[in-house]
């Protein structure tokens, strides 16, 4: 189960994930992620604080949108995640290609910067 | 003996019996009007009488056993036939008697005798036809205690010929024995009820034709014996007697049956209908092989049952209409009054969902001027309406509405079990496709992976579900270099199946170009990726292992990081070269993510590849399995052979996740150096 938040702030949007994401519920993410998606759109920023658990179908929803991302010039971070989260994106080899901070301030100023 | 010999048998038997019966009495005829002792038996010519009868019997009872697929009718016929031959016969010689009456011809006793003895043969022969055909409309639905009856009585009817043997008192008594015997089977008229109403008008015509017949004979006989005393055969023969009394009864009680019945068999008849419609209706689940013919059924027996002028089915969400003497566009303006009428308050009743069986109304239309309309509900949902129009007013009878109701209703349970058995079918189909892939993806995993002097390996492989996504397989370079490779495909089931056949035979070609592991790594990316849809990936870790120089290079694209125990350390580790999984990016700058990396081996050391499956596995607190737990398992059972290690890993797998299902495929592949 997942509960997966968005919030506009300024020139970022906040989008934070409570809960697993599995096959099922990688669904409402690619779904939430895919509106905050566009080329003048602002930068995205996804508290990880409470995602306790991520599937590879989850690292797919991510993984999906990195070429996009490119393409829209539009930034996004990923801060707060847990020791277990952050070791599947790099067992996967996702934190060369995602930014994947810690540390809200530092998502801000990652986010800020030109 | 079959049944045309014995035909022909009793036939000529019957023959033979009636000439020498003719000889014997006409010559006895002769000795009386002599006044010359014959010398025959008296008993002689009842005796021939006997055979003549029986054989006439066998004679006919095989004649109506060779036609067995006879209808009542053709029964009813067939005795109209014999009737009619034997009473021409017998009028022509009347006729005979009429023209030479008075002649000194007609004074001769012998030639009267013979006429009356061909008369007397042709009446026996008509009557035990009749007979035959009686026991067969008789025995039409049988039971034991009827055929009891009935052989009774035809034991009783024969056996009366020898009481004409001997004289003896009170025979009158015997007589209505054997016709109140007569009587009890005489009232079992079933075969009455399976006529339709045409039938039972030719029927009645029949019997009425059948008993002139045996009036006419009846006459006929008695004048013979008023004008002519000394015919004494068989004057008193019980059996002619009983035989009569019991033809004629039963064809009285015949018509008279079938004239009451006559005003309900139309009614009969409907029921009948009505009872096979709904069969046809049933049986239509199983050999129809569409939801259309089940409503063509349905259209089909709906018209029939009420005798409708015009009728349509129209089904929900679909252009698709089912016409019966109507034109779409006159059904559609026939609906739109019938929703103008009084009519459209019950119709709208189920057209929102509550369950009723039909409903009929007067029509304002031109032509139609009542209708009824029936819902067809499939799984407690709508589906569709039936309509039925007929020209004339108020031409729906409740009954008829509530039959009818029970059609529709018929037909929406047909169709319900309809889409039941093809789901069933298809489901079924679908479990012996993933059999199939079941048993062709086993054939992809290799049983033993390759080994040379220097390594021995050990595997295991479970998936969740029929087909995984987890792949293990080897390739010997040359003499010298082995390559192995473990993989993990993102997702479980079919898609990721596929995926892991396509590794392989990216495996399998790159492996033979000797490629290092980075190289292999970037050249598989390339091929796989294209084939990977945006959210799918593949992990794999690519080892060499070179026998010559006893080192291992190896990559890592995402996938679970490799254990490595060390016996001279005595411990073991994860290896920690970054990697990328294969299809997250395409294109050259792939080979940036990667990193090579070797190692020496020495006797002892292990390298333990898995899937992340194994460290995900979890129990029923939702705890993982862990790297931590593999990597102690490893180093408390290094000095153990490979299969004893992988032994203990999935023990203890097992036992950590205890009885927890299985969410994820995993395998296991344990490999020893010596």
């Amino acid at each position: 189960m997942v509960q997966i938040n968005t919030k506009k702030d300024g020139n970022m949007v906040w989008v934070t994930i409570v809960g697993e994401i599995d096959a099922s519920s990688s669904i409402q993410l690619d779904e939430c992620l895919k509106e905050q998606l566009g080329q003048d759109k602002p930068a995205i920023a996804v508290d990880c604080t409470d995602l306790s658990y991520i599937s590879s179908a989850g690292l797919g929803v991510f993984m999906s949108y990195i070429e996009d991302l490119k393409v829209n010039q539009q930034k996004m971070a990923l801060f707060n995640l847990n020791e277990k989260v952050s070791n599947v994106f790099k067992m996967l080899g996702l934190d060369q290609l995602m930014n994947i901070l810690s540390g809200k301030d530092a998502t801000i100023k990652f986010l800020n910067e030109e | 003996m079959s049944r045309k010999l014995t035909v022909q048998i009793a036939l000529g038997l019957s023959v033979l019996a009636w000439l020498s019966l003719s000889v014997i009495d006409l010559s006895n005829q002769f000795s009386a009007s002599n006044n010359l002792d014959s010398g025959f038996f008296g008993w002689l010519p009842n005796f021939l009488f006997l055979i003549y009868a029986l054989s006439l019997f066998t004679f006919y009872k095989a004649r109506v056993d060779i036609a067995d697929r006879l209808n009542l009718i053709d029964l009813l016929w067939k005795i109209f036939v014999t009737g009619m031959l034997t009473t021409v016969v017998s009028l022509a010689i009347r006729s005979l008697d009429f023209v030479l009456g008075g002649t000194q011809l007609m004074k001769n006793v012998l030639v009267v005798d013979f006429l009356f003895l061909i008369n007397l043969g042709l009446l026996a022969a008509f009557i035990i036809a009749t007979l035959v055909v009686w026991k067969r409309l008789i025995l039409y639905q049988k039971n034991k205690r009827l055929l009891l009856t009935w052989s009774i009585f035809e034991y009783v009817l024969f056996g009366s010929i020898f009481l004409d043997f001997i004289e003896i008192p009170f025979i009158e008594y015997f007589l209505m024995v054997i016709v109140a015997l007569g009587l009890v089977v005489s009232v079992n008229m079933k075969w009455v009820a399976y006529l339709s109403f045409k039938q039972k008008w030719k029927s009645i015509l029949l019997l009425l034709l059948i008993l002139l017949y045996l009036v006419y004979f009846y006459i006929n006989l008695s004048t013979y014996r008023e004008l002519y005393p000394y015919l004494s055969l068989l004057t008193n023969s019980i059996f002619i007697r009983a035989a009569f009394i019991f033809t004629a009864t039963y064809a009285i009680f015949s018509l008279l049956v079938i004239l009451f019945n006559l005003p309900t068999t139309s009614a009969f008849e409907q029921k009948l209908n009505e009872v096979l419609n709904f069969q046809r209706l049933s049986q239509s689940i199983q050999t129809e092989s569409s939801e259309d013919q089940i409503f063509d059924i349905l259209l089909d027996s709906a018209v029939r049952t009420v005798e409708a002028d015009a009728a349509w089915i129209e089904l929900k969400g679909s252009d698709k209409h089912f016409l019966y003497e109507i034109t779409y566009e006159d059904s559609r303006q026939v609906k739109a009054t019938i929703s103008e009428t009084d009519l459209s308050l019950n119709y709208k009743s189920f057209e929102a969902g509550k369950k009723s069986s039909g409903v009929a109304g007067k029509l304002k239309g031109a032509l139609y001027k009542s209708v009824a309309i029936f819902p067809i509900w499939v799984n407690e949902l709508q589906e569709g309406s039936l309509y039925l129009l007929k020209e004339v007013r108020d031409g729906f009878t409740r009954e008829l509405v509530e039959i009818t109701g029970t059609f529709a209703n018929q037909a929406g349970i047909s169709i319900a079990n309809f889409r039941m058995l093809s789901e069933a079918i298809s489901t079924e189909r679908y479990k012996e496709e993933l059999k199939i892939a079941k048993q062709v993806q086993t054939k992809l995993l290799p049983l033993e992976l390759d080994t040379n002097e220097d390594f021995d390996i050990s595997t295991f492989t479970v998936a969740a579900d029929e087909v995984g996504g987890d792949y293990y397989d080897s390739f010997k370079i040359n003499n010298s270099q082995t390559a192995l490779i473990i993989g993990d495909v993102s997702g479980k089931g079919t898609s990721a199946a596929f995926h892991m056949a396509q590794m392989k035979g990216v495996f399998l070609a790159l492996a033979q170009m000797e490629l290092s592991p980075s190289q292999f790594l970037e050249r598989a990316n390339l091929a796989i990726s294209s084939g990977l849809d945006k959210t799918s990936f593949v992990t794999i870790s690519y080892f060499v292992i070179d026998s010559k120089g006893k080192t291992v290079e190896f990559a890592r694209a995402g996938h679970a990081p490799s254990l490595y125990f060390r016996k001279k350390e005595n411990k073991a580790e994860y290896f920690k070269n970054k990697g990328l999984g294969l299809g997250i990016i395409r294109g050259d700058k792939y080979s940036n993510y990667i990193q090579q990396s070797t190692f020496k081996y020495e006797p002892g050391d292990i390298l333990v590849l898995y899937t992340d499956g194994i460290t995900e596995a979890k129990n029923k607190n939702n705890d993982e399995y862990g790297y931590e737990r593999l990597l102690e398992m490893v180093e408390k059972n290094a000095e153990l052979s490979p299969e004893k290690i992988k032994e203990k890993i999935i023990e203890d797998l097992y036992k950590f996740c205890n009885n927890n299902p299985l969410q994820d495929d995993y395998s296991l592949v344990v490999i020893k150096f010596k």
